[in-house]
């Protein structure tokens, strides 16, 4: 489709076909043309544009003094020295103080410059002419007998073997490009359906770094864990927090509703994944009352009391439950690996 | 002496040494013939004219601190335990780069106020590219020659917010890794294809060891470089076009007036970039930014509440927030449209704005150059369009701080939530129906004021007793001025039996353009601009009311 | 010297020496034995018992019971502690007004630190709960404000945010933010777990931990806290700081292009 099926007359008609100079009774909206240039009073009173100019001076020369400033800051305020500033608060006076003064002296730069120019340059306006930015008929037609004659003497039209094989080869070679980004990581594998939880591992708490017993954790409180091994300075560390972290709740076992919640539980404590199945933020927002969990991130809501189903919000399915129980030291511990992938879905979670 | 000296220097045809410098470039590189076409180019003045400098300079800000900073920042996930000055993290695991990002808040000094700068500058510099894509649409200066270099703007904004993002999320903060591991999450939505672009990107399992080398090269080398040359590309034809000008006495389709480069655009042009340096700079001095010492290190298992992006992310952050949990599960896969929709509305609302020039060149089927700007109420159609567009977008923004709302106005984050929901779809078309009608509000305003002059505030009484306003007859200059727009007829669909009797078929992109030609400029688009008859018939007859 | 050795010898010095020693013990005796002063504490206790339970009769039993056993409109205070009752009277969310929003917000305590006491006696009374804790344990001595902020950053940003400015919770519930609150409160409410916050017990979060938290939040979220950037824009990350760069930063951007481009001003006609 092109425009070509638009009538002529659809189009408005150019303005300045109905430009006329003066205003007159058949063209009362016609285009008056530029007004008068009028005179400023720095252009007449020459004390004026003195004024102007000591104005541009002065901005100058505070700028000058700025800088100054800055590197008399720099050099004279302890880089570690707060103060207080009203209404600002508690800051770090070299930042405050290299700031306004590197401010300033950029800013006088700028006003002096402006401020020149809009008093003393000229303002005369100036109208300047615009040309068809499309060629000529005569410049088109030469470009394209030059091409053609190009075209020609290449013989590419002709000889279809070498196009055909150029186009080939030159369609082929980037894909070494793509090959060599192969090397940026391995294959998924099964590497985000498993965890470093397994059968025996003790739940070790977050905070105290000791192993968890049935009777640390009270009805309503909330627990962070991880498996036993795990060691904040270990090389795999976040990685391996990143899919096993574990978010332990005690719930009243009368308050379970889910059957498979209930089983997997021990006298009321559960284990859930902390990481939300939406797209992996660390959810923990427990209301110990409602038994609802929320994410900061984007506001999954999950009911810890009903298989951590979700309630609201994006995340398509229920946070994974680890199950649990305790072993004959009386420590609680994982009765295997989550039975399902941790975190946010993917293709072939399935 | 001297006088004699250079009497006799000029004498032997000796230059002044600035001449002779600018002969030996031009000898080389042809400057003169550059300088004779640009030197005196003239710039238009409207203030909605420098937002685009705004870009380009907080642009150029930009680099010259990210520079200063790579000389201090290491893009390293090697941990390192902290002994630096800040107290509240003594002896804190953490990685390398959030560790090189403290040492520059707190032990380079003047580290924090050019890092402060930089960002402070990041979120002007898409704001600024906001409102200047927002200004060239509306007053329509989008149209033909000018397509491309909106193209290359839109490219610009598009790649300001990648760059952003991968620039904020190089210290490895908690907020920021939070953020990546959004992308992580989002990147496993895409069907088919996920997990393995995720484990390519990230090096294998997230967060892995590699990600901040990598966006580290990304955000330096990789998308700045793309930007410099569509900056460069953006301005050229800036030159090459001439700027375009509102319409007023004496200036015409054919003509720009303003002032020339030199001086005045130099200097003001000149003196704008230190404004807004200095600017920014007062800012950074005055206000904190990221403070990532407070926020603290990234661990894959913390989080803290009111977890957002920088503001250009929001829209995007919203789409998210407020999309349900749908999941699809078949054949051993899993379709997560709870979180790829949104990736894929995130595309699609951004191609609309980026397409609109070109779907309205193919309503009006205008091939005409235009650099007469339109005022947005003479253009109702696209007005309201922009207006729906910009409401989708701060709907999404709105959803991406629904718990900031929630909290501040004490509401319930899942009443806010809601709100947004409804709100995407019935917001932009309230909004466009809304908008259009106060356009064609404001075209029968200046209808009225060429007709009938503009109110005076003097009230009279006529003999018979009427109190009636006195209007004044409007200037020449204000006459032209609101009659100077151009008013397209709606397309019609030729005629369907050709001269030889044979029904032709017409095409259904044919009815629909006519469709929209019509919804665009029938009297229920534009309202009709005073004719010459209307206002001689008006003004000859019975005076001004 | 020479008296005193001359005296040693003397037939009385025996029984002097005895008898001071006796009258020594003695004294010590009535000084150490905590016979008298346990009886007396007991009786205070008791008595503030009493005097909570009153208090309890008129403030609190309309809504947990006559007992403390609870009801439609309040939960039990069996086993919550004296902990429990100083946050939520001190605070003032205690008692709530009859009919409540999505959740009760902190207000003015109508009562004097004497009475929450009483009323934290009784409560105790009821059954064993956490009691109030003293300021060795939050003070802020031997406290580790790094490990502080790990622990907080695990344990409370969630709800609470970074520095503890607050957040939302489902369907109009809010985390409420930490600033100014007593260090004794947030000690409590640790360990107790007020309204929807879940209780951070000693066998999960020890007393050391809760001490480290206090003193973190004490250094990044009080009136002492250097904001070294500058103005610290509500502390809630990247939204305040769009909306200052928006209106602030391209704001005052806009108002100078304005300068630049607008027009001078022309001199008078005249």
């Amino acid at each position: 489709m092109s425009s070509q099926d638009i009538p002529e007359e659809n189009l408005p008609a150019e303005q300045d076909a109905t430009q006329v100079a003066v205003a007159d009774e058949k063209h009362p909206f016609a285009d008056p043309g530029l007004p008068p240039h009028e005179h400023r009073i720095q252009d007449i009173d020459e004390r004026a544009a003195r004024r102007s100019e000591r104005t541009v001076a002065l901005l100058f020369t505070v700028s000058m003094l700025a800088t100054v400033g800055f590197i008399a800051s720099y050099v004279a305020i302890p880089h570690d020295k707060s103060i207080f500033v009203f209404p600002i608060g508690h800051l770090n006076a070299l930042n405050f103080a290299l700031g306004l003064t590197l401010g300033g002296a950029l800013f006088c730069i700028g006003a002096g410059a402006v401020h020149w120019a809009r008093t003393l340059m000229s303002d005369v306006e100036v109208a300047d002419e615009r040309h068809p930015i499309a060629a000529e008929p005569e410049v088109k037609a030469k470009v394209m007998a030059d091409f053609k004659q190009g075209a020609k003497e290449s013989a590419l039209g002709r000889r279809k073997l070498i196009r055909n094989t150029m186009f080939g080869a030159l369609a082929l070679f980037p894909l070494s490009g793509v090959v060599l980004l192969r090397d940026l990581g391995p294959l998924p594998g099964t590497k985000l359906r498993h965890t470093l939880w397994s059968k025996g591992k003790l739940l070790v708490n977050m905070n105290t770094n000791e192993p968890l017993r049935p009777s640390d954790v009270a009805v309503g409180s909330l627990t962070f864990a991880k498996p036993e091994g795990l060691e904040e300075h270990d090389h795999e560390f976040q990685n391996e927090i990143a899919k096993a972290a574990l978010m332990i709740v005690r719930l009243q076992p009368d308050d379970i509703k889910d059957k498979q919640e209930l089983e997997w539980s021990h006298e009321g404590i559960v284990a859930y994944s902390k990481i939300c199945t939406h797209v992996g933020c660390p959810i923990s927002l427990y209301e110990q009352q409602t038994h609802h969990v929320l994410c900061p991130c984007h506001q999954s809501t999950f009911d810890l009391s009903d298989g951590a189903r979700v309630i609201f919000g994006p995340a398509g399915h229920a946070l994974p439950q680890l199950r649990i129980g305790v072993n004959d030291e009386g420590y609680l511990e994982a009765l295997g690996d989550f039975e399902e992938p941790v975190g946010p879905a993917f293709w072939e979670r399935g | 002496m001297s006088t004699t000296e250079t009497t006799d220097s000029r004498a032997r045809g000796k230059a002044p040494a600035g001449e002779r410098v600018a002969d030996w470039a031009d000898g080389r590189l042809g400057i003169y013939s550059l300088a004779k076409a640009n030197m005196r180019k003239i710039f238009p003045d409207h203030w909605s004219f420098m937002l685009g400098e705004v870009c380009l300079y907080s642009f150029i800000i930009i680099i010259l601190t990210g520079v200063y900073l790579t000389l201090f920042f290491h893009p390293s996930m090697n941990e390192v335990e902290y002994h630096g000055s800040y107290v509240p993290l003594q002896g804190q695991l953490m990685s390398e780069a959030f560790s090189s990002t403290l040492h520059i808040s707190f032990d380079v000094r003047g580290g924090l106020l050019i890092r402060q700068i930089h960002h402070w500058a990041a979120l002007i510099f898409l704001a600024g590219m906001f409102v200047h894509m927002m200004r060239v649409f509306f007053t329509g200066a989008f149209r033909k020659p000018r397509e491309v270099n909106w193209l290359f703007g839109f490219l610009l904004f598009v790649l300001g917010m990648f760059t952003g993002f991968t620039g904020y999320s190089l210290p490895d903060d908690l907020l920021s890794g939070t953020g990546v591991r959004f992308t992580e999450g989002a990147i496993l939505s895409m069907p088919i294809v996920g997990t393995y672009i995720s484990f390519f990107l990230f090096g294998g399992e997230f967060p892995g060891t590699d990600f901040v080398a990598r966006f580290y090269s990304i955000h330096i080398l990789l998308l700045p470089g793309i930007m410099l040359g569509l900056v460069v590309g953006h301005l050229i034809l800036v030159f090459y076009h001439k700027h375009t000008q509102f319409a007023g006495p004496g200036k015409t389709n054919k003509n720009v007036v303003g002032m020339p480069l030199l001086p005045v655009y130099m200097a003001k042009a000149g003196g704008f970039f230190f404004l807004v340096f200095g600017v920014i700079a007062a800012i950074a001095a005055i206000a904190q930014i990221n403070p990532i010492w407070a926020i603290g290190p990234y661990r894959p298992d913390q989080v803290s509440t009111g977890a957002q992006p920088d503001w250009y992310m929001g829209f995007a952050e919203g789409l998210v927030r407020y999309m349900p949990g749908w999941e699809v599960n078949f054949w051993g896969h899993t379709l997560v449209l709870g979180v790829f929709i949104p990736l894929v509305l995130f595309g699609v609302v951004l191609m609309a704005i980026a397409v609109y020039p070109f779907i309205e060149s193919w309503v009006t089927g205008d091939k005409r150059e235009h650099h007469i700007l339109d005022r947005p109420r003479n253009a109702p159609t696209r007005t309201a369009f922009g207006v729906a567009w910009v409401t989708v977008y701060m709907i999404g923004l709105v959803g991406g701080g629904n718990d900031l709302w929630a909290t501040h106005f004490h509401l319930s984050i899942n009443a806010v939530t809601w709100f947004v929901r409804i709100s995407f779809f019935a917001g932009p078309v309230i909004a466009f129906i809304v908008t259009k009608r106060i356009c064609l509000g404001l075209q029968r305003r200046d209808k009225d004021k060429v007709l009938h002059g503009r109110e005076s505030g003097i009230i009279k009484r006529l003999p018979h007793g009427e109190f009636i306003e006195v209007h004044e007859p409007l200037s020449q200059d204000a006459l032209y001025t609101l009659t100077a727009h151009e008013q397209y007829q709606p397309a019609e669909i030729g005629p369907t039996v050709d001269e030889n009797g044979v029904e032709r078929k017409v095409k259904g992109s044919e009815k629909l353009r006519a469709k929209l030609s019509k919804s665009y400029f029938d009297e229920d688009g534009q309202i009709p601009k005073p004719t010459v008859e209307e206002y001689k018939e008006i003004t000859s007859g019975h005076g001004h009311h | 010297m020479k008296k005193l050795s001359a005296r040693r010898r003397h037939p009385l010095a025996a029984v002097v020496v005895l008898l001071l020693a006796l009258a020594c013990t003695g004294g010590l005796y009535a000084v150490f034995a905590p016979a008298d002063k346990a009886q007396a504490e007991e009786t205070a206790q008791s008595l503030a018992i009493e005097e909570g339970k009153k208090l309890y009769a008129v403030g609190c039993a309309s809504c947990h019971g006559t007992g403390g056993q609870g009801t439609s409109d309040g939960p039990s205070l069996v086993g919550v502690g004296a902990a429990a009752v100083d946050f939520q009277v001190s605070t003032g969310r205690m008692p709530a007004a009859t009919s409540q929003g999505a959740q009760v917000p902190a207000k003015k305590n109508i009562y004097s630190q004497a009475e929450i006491d009483q009323l934290a006696a009784y409560i105790a009374s009821l059954g064993a709960g956490p009691s109030v804790p003293t300021e060795e344990q939050y003070g802020p001595e031997g406290a580790d404000i790094a490990k502080g902020g790990e622990l907080f950053r695990n344990n409370c940003a969630q709800c609470h945010n970074f520095t503890g400015k607050g957040g939302a919770l489902t369907k109009g519930k809010y985390a409420p933010s930490l600033e100014g609150v007593d260090p004794k409160h947030i000690y409590e409410a640790m360990q107790t777990g007020p309204q929807n916050m879940p209780s951070f017990p000693d066998t999960t979060l020890s007393e050391q931990n809760k001490k480290d938290i206090i003193a973190y939040l004490h250094a990044v979220n009080s009136d002492e806290t250097v904001n070294p950037g500058g103005l610290e824009l509500g502390g809630l990350g990247p939204v305040s700081e769009g909306l200052f760069a928006w209106i602030f930063g391209l704001g005052a951007l806009i108002a100078v292009a304005v300068w630049v481009a607008a027009r001078t001003a022309k001199a008078k006609k005249s």
